[in-house]
């Protein structure tokens, strides 16, 4: 059923901080063995070490440079995107068939591929590009937050998380019920100031991102070289010293490396 | 956005499908029984012809079209949907008017309400086309009011069009109707023009720091793709006809639809100008559906490094 089920109370999501994530695609690559095999799997790739290399992934971490009021230096930020389990969400109610589908106890959004008749329309109705559609085997795909680990019984309580969260190394994703203001995702997001992807499209995100962190030496840094040698009686000295050093052998001295510090020219 | 060429056949064929028989419903009410029973068959197997190639075109882009059936079923939510189920349940009045007009079935009593049946159905199966456009809010110039009116416009001025040359082959070509398709064609070019300059108008005030909410912090751009190959939301998202060619195409667009025109007012002299001015305004049709999805930006490709959407 597509008609989108009644708010649920809990609302699983990731919470993600922009501040510690450095770009290091280790989530993007846990959930592509992960899920390969999952509940979405395979996720297909073709040529996938070749030059035109194509395939399905469900997390993506663009590098976006951000350019500060009243700096000198820019900064980079690295962005994981995935799907953010709208409250609202239109990729869910514009499925002809019921394949797209948001679930009423903790709103998940999922897509069942077995049903997915792989029209494409929820990929065009989601603002995020969160979908990405198998040409291999004609369905949808998206994240499934890990539904298939997070009541996974057969794991040890801790590991009952999303491959993605499990993976970061400096603890920037984080997996939680966003719907429960006591959980530690939402007192992250309230604490951090946690905001939602493109709120005017009006889907409601669950997943929220927190912003980096205001940068330490906002106001005094200006981009400055290290000191080259500057032709001064000190380099002059070191210059003449090297060459008083130095074996008198002309080629011994064309063949060794010159580290006098004397410019070209 | 992608113009996948099976969407473009669809909208166009099964449009003007539709609007053609809406026309004859009309035909229907306003003169009774067809005038021979060739010319009444004939404009239905064209009319039902177009629209079963428009929804097997339809079918074809999908990744499973054996369980294309699936799709009758959500239509409490989805246009798409909806649009499934309006399709067919239009065929059952349309088939039933068809043989009463035509008077393959001799109830002439029949065919008023038949045909009202009929052709409020076609309509309503080309909005529902339109809705599934212009209810997505990720494409500016698909979510826009006039959406809905140019394939509303473009389906019945095609559709009178091959009427008009169906009339014209088979020497029932009445002048009422080459200026009732001659003002349909005019009224779908200036709603195509009113169209293009409200998606022209339209601010496009997303930027990446907003897609991204870094634009809290700053001037955001891109530094690196997260990926070193383009993915699927790039090429069936990213595609984008450059402005310059955009100008030309429409104005392409507008010139087949007025030497169609021309060529139908000619037609009063010599009937079988009906089928080229015909010819050009399909031409104009599937251009201007070419341009509906090749000029359409979706938001999502802020993310891969567009300035503004």
């Amino acid at each position: 059923m597509t008609s989108l089920p009644p708010p649920s109370a809990k609302k699983l999501g990731l919470v993600i901080d922009l501040d510690t994530c450095v770009g290091c695609q280790a989530c993007t690559t846990s959930c592509k063995e992960w899920n390969t095999q999952g509940y979405s799997g395979p996720l297909t790739d073709t040529n996938p070490y070749g030059s035109d290399p194509s395939g399905v992934w469900l997390n993506r971490v663009h590098g976006y440079e951000v350019m500060e009021e009243g700096q000198a230096q820019s900064r980079i930020v690295n962005f994981p995107r995935s799907c953010l389990h709208c409250e609202e969400p239109a990729c869910v109610t514009v499925c002809p068939t019921g394949a797209s589908y948001k679930r009423a106890e903790d709103g998940i959004v999922l897509v069942n591929p077995e049903t997915c008749i792989g029209c494409k329309l929820c990929s065009w109705a989601c603002p995020y590009g969160a979908r990405e559609y198998d040409q291999s085997q004609g369905v949808m795909k998206k994240c499934t937050l890990c539904v298939d680990r997070i009541y996974n019984e057969n794991f040890e309580p801790e590991d009952r998380q999303p491959a993605c969260v499990k993976a970061c190394p400096t603890g920037a994703r984080h997996f939680g019920d966003l719907g429960d203001e006591t959980s530690k995702v939402s007192q992250l997001v309230a604490e951090r100031g946690g905001y939602d992807l493109l709120p005017e499209m009006g889907y409601k995100p669950v997943n929220k991102y927190l912003p980096p962190r205001a940068r330490r030496d906002a106001t005094n840094t200006r981009a400055e070289a290290l000191p080259r040698p500057d032709g001064s009686a000190f380099d002059r000295l070191f210059q003449w010293a090297d060459k008083v050093l130095s074996p008198r052998k002309a080629s011994a001295r064309a063949n060794e490396p010159d580290h006098s510090g004397k410019l070209e020219g | 956005m992608h113009p996948a060429y099976s969407v473009i056949l669809f909208t166009t064929a099964s449009g003007a499908g539709y609007g053609l028989l809406a026309l004859l419903s009309l035909v229907g009410i306003s003169h009774g029984e067809a005038s021979s029973l060739a010319f009444g068959l004939t404009a239905m197997v064209v009319a039902l012809g177009l629209i079963t190639i428009g929804l097997l075109s339809s079918t074809f882009h999908l990744g499973h079209p054996e369980r294309a059936w699936r799709a009758f079923s959500q239509w409490r939510s989805s246009w798409l949907s909806r649009e499934g189920v309006a399709a067919v349940i239009t065929y059952l009045p349309a088939v039933v008017f068809g043989a009463v007009w035509s008077g393959l079935i001799a109830a002439p009593a029949l065919i008023a309400p038949l045909a009202v049946v009929t052709a409020v159905m076609a309509m309503i199966t080309v909005l529902c086309t339109a809705k599934i456009y212009s209810t997505l809010k990720t494409i500016r110039s698909w979510h826009n009011p006039w959406t809905v009116w140019v394939y509303i416009s473009f389906a019945l001025a095609t559709g009178a069009v091959i009427l008009a040359a169906i009339t014209a082959v088979f020497g029932n070509f009445p002048a009422f109707l080459v200026y009732f398709s001659s003002v349909l064609m005019a009224l779908a070019g200036i709603i195509v023009l009113l169209y293009w300059r409200s998606i022209d108008a339209a601010p496009r005030d997303l930027t990446m720091g907003d897609a991204t909410g870094l634009g809290r912090l700053g001037t955001v751009s891109q530094w690196e793709q997260p990926h070193s190959a383009p993915n699927y939301i790039q090429k069936e998202m990213g595609y984008v006809v450059a402005r310059k060619h955009a100008a030309q195409l429409r104005r392409l667009v507008i010139v087949a639809l007025v030497l169609a025109i021309l060529l139908m007012l000619s037609a009063l002299a010599v009937p079988v100008a009906a089928l080229l001015a015909m010819a050009l305004a399909l031409f104009a049709a599937v251009v201007q559906r070419w341009l509906f999805f090749a000029e359409a930006q979706h938001v999502s490709s802020l993310f891969y490094g567009a300035q503004a959407a």
